[in-house]
């Protein structure tokens, strides 16, 4: 089986974003149709259902969505909150206040500051928690996630990393090390642009970041979360080649569980370029999308997205949220915004956050993993 | 003689040494709050229940699953639920027994995040190393014969075959399997997956199966109480069904004899 990379190497991105308005509204209705006998739908039809033709059917989408992730998910949704160890970046992104270009104060926490995050994170009743680092390999590379992995391990049964990308063995390591999932998003799938956003830096190699998934699924990690950046380029197309990855990796690493996220871009310190603003009304055309085309993927909404919006969008397809989040390192035991990575806009606390979720009717499904069961 | 107006004493029927009344089991998964759940399965009358023991805080008895099963005296059926292999059931199923105090427990090993098929090979190998270790082991598995016999040989206390994907709701997709599953059993056959409607589990329990599983289906549901007893009702009604003894079904009425009328004038 060929590799993403080549199998995207030979799609022209022009070609697939121009392929959007030619998508007929028989089409979105025929897409519909084959969901409402309850199979999922193939590319081709995905793309169908995120076309501006579709629009007018959300509410039929957002039924089927609906109901595709109670019979899967049950009336769950699962809590984790993201722990900032260091804001230290030796890459240029033009859209990310961790940036090595921006003036803001530099940190990576000691072992002793991360015990004290784990302490006050597992205080709010959380235990599933994603490590998040920017990309300074010297200061911030395995030797450091090695340490805080046997101090986090203590607490917490559930650990994923959003961290730069790694070679296979250094993921086999960190499987090991009791880590279940990875998180790492292409940001954009249009190549030639991407540099345009990723000056300086690791981060600048395309085809290493492409290709990680593949390494994560090599190593035997139990879960991968894929996803771009809404908003830097034809969100549509970027979702398409997200789709597509998905569709490429489940074939391959059978064995893998996966996630979808979609992050719209946020204004942070540096700004940002926002090429193909998406509404949120688009936003929630997508999410159904997704689970119509894919019935198990886990689609995950962060606190990027306003309290109204979250509250919302919980029975819609979503099945996993982040709560009382902070983003900058050592913002649970000690909050200073200075730090930050971006500013998130739903401020609410744990304990708000999971009493909203059971007044819409669901349960707050804080542990969902045993620490050790897939390291054998 | 079964009378078949009641259910009768003498129709209770024994995993290991435990005897169970009710030949409805359920799941803890899926529902919107731990209270709707204790209702839901009070209503299924089930004496049986199995959680998954990556979903249950082992150091904290106030667990929201834990907690209403203990208080109602439902048997704790832990199950292994995110094992790929062997070696993670083994795992998981001595952490179960240690931490939640029994030795029964449902094994399940699916690789295959995406349909959760269990994997057979793994399966049995897992079966045999926890009977040996003393475990009372009911195993989930494809409607396979020929492994349900094997399972059988390594000492498992009963097999629990799939009617169809875990919670898709399609029913008895696999019925022919487990016609023959059901035919050659020494050990309890509990039919597990699938089933979403009190249709389907009357229908399993009309082919001779000795008890259900079900959970998507009542959890789910706009009113998971509603159909727990509607669940409640169906299994006792097509137990009922299978000991009267259901008439044989034809294609087409059978009149006369044209073939062998001749042999009255012999």
């Amino acid at each position: 089986m060929s590799s993403f990379l080549h199998q995207i190497s030979n799609d022209d991105w022009h070609q697939t974003q121009q392929s959007f308005d030619d998508i007929s509204e028989d089409q979105v209705v025929a897409a519909l149709k084959k969901s409402q006998r309850g199979l999922e739908l193939d590319l081709a039809e995905f793309q169908a259902l995120i076309s501006p033709v579709a629009a007018p059917y959300l509410e039929h989408m957002a039924q089927l969505s609906q109901q595709f992730t109670q019979q899967r998910f049950g009336h769950n949704m699962q809590m984790f909150v993201p722990l900032y160890l260091s804001n230290m970046c030796s890459n240029i992104c033009t859209y990310c206040g961790f940036s090595m270009e921006n003036k803001i104060r530099r940190t990576t926490l000691t072992m002793q500051q991360i015990e004290e995050e784990a302490i006050a994170i597992k205080a709010m009743g959380l235990d599933h928690i994603l490590l998040v680092t920017g990309e300074s390999e010297r200061k911030v590379g395995m030797a450091y996630f090695e340490q805080a992995l046997a101090v986090l391990t203590q607490y917490f049964s559930h650990i994923s990393m959003e961290v730069q990308p790694l070679d296979t063995q250094d993921y086999a390591r960190l499987n090991e090390l009791g880590v279940e999932s990875i998180l790492v998003y292409q940001e954009t799938y249009h190549r030639d642009k991407y540099a345009k956003y990723h000056l300086k830096g690791k981060k600048s190699d395309f085809d290493y970041r492409l290709a990680t998934p593949d390494r994560v699924g090599q190593a035997g990690i139990t879960k991968v979360g894929i996803g771009c950046l809404l908003g830097l380029e034809d969100w549509r197309t970027d979702a398409y080649y997200v789709a597509a990855q998905l569709q490429y990796l489940e074939q391959k690493y059978w064995q893998m569980r996966y996630s979808l996220s979609f992050p719209r871009l946020r204004p942070c310190e540096g700004g940002s370029e926002v090429n193909s603003p998406m509404t949120e009304r688009e936003l929630v055309q997508l999410i159904c999308a997704y689970r119509l085309y894919n019935h198990q993927v886990e689609l995950s909404l962060s606190t990027r997205e306003s309290a109204v919006f979250r509250d919302n969008m919980l029975k819609l397809g979503v099945t996993t949220m982040s709560a009382g989040s902070k983003t900058q390192p050592g913002g649970y035991a000690n909050d200073e915004k200075s730090l930050e990575q971006f500013s998130i806009d739903d401020n609410r606390t744990v304990a708000q956050v999971a009493s909203m979720i059971k007044d819409k009717g669901y349960q707050v499904v804080w542990k969902d993993w045993q620490m050790g069961l897939n390291q054998h | 003689m079964m009378k078949s107006n009641d259910r009768q004493p003498q129709d209770c029927f024994m995993i290991a040494d435990h005897k169970f009344g009710s030949r409805l089991f359920t799941g803890t998964g899926k529902f919107a709050n731990s209270e709707l759940m204790a209702d839901a399965l009070k209503a299924s009358q089930s004496e049986m229940a199995t959680m998954s023991l990556k979903r249950v805080d082992l150091h904290q008895k106030s667990d929201d699953i834990l907690r209403p099963l203990m208080a109602n005296a439902i048997k704790l059926l832990p199950n292994t639920s995110g094992a790929k292999n062997a070696k993670d059931a083994i795992f998981a199923a001595q952490l179960a027994r240690e931490a939640l105090a029994t030795n029964w427990i449902k094994l399940e090993i699916h690789p295959d995040p995406k349909y959760l098929m269990p994997d057979p090979i793994e399966t049995l190998m897992a079966a045999e190393a926890l009977v040996n270790d003393g475990f009372i082991v009911l195993p989930y598995m494809h409607a396979d014969p020929v492994l349900a016999k094997r399972l059988e040989d390594v000492g498992c206390h009963a097999v629990m075959p799939l009617g169809a994907p875990i919670g898709s709701n399609k029913g008895l997709v696999s019925q022919d399997f487990l016609k023959i599953i059901i035919e050659q059993a020494n050990v309890p056959v509990i039919v597990d997956a699938g089933i979403g409607a009190p249709s389907h589990a009357a229908y399993a329990m009309e082919l001779g199966a000795d008890a259900v599983l079900v959970n998507t289906a009542m959890a789910v549901s706009p009113d998971p109480v509603a159909m727990a007893r509607a669940f409640a009702m169906a299994v006792e009604s097509g137990r009922m069904a299978y000991l009267a003894g259901l008439g044989q079904v034809n294609n087409h009425a059978i009149a006369t004899s044209p073939l062998t009328s001749f042999l009255d004038g012999v």
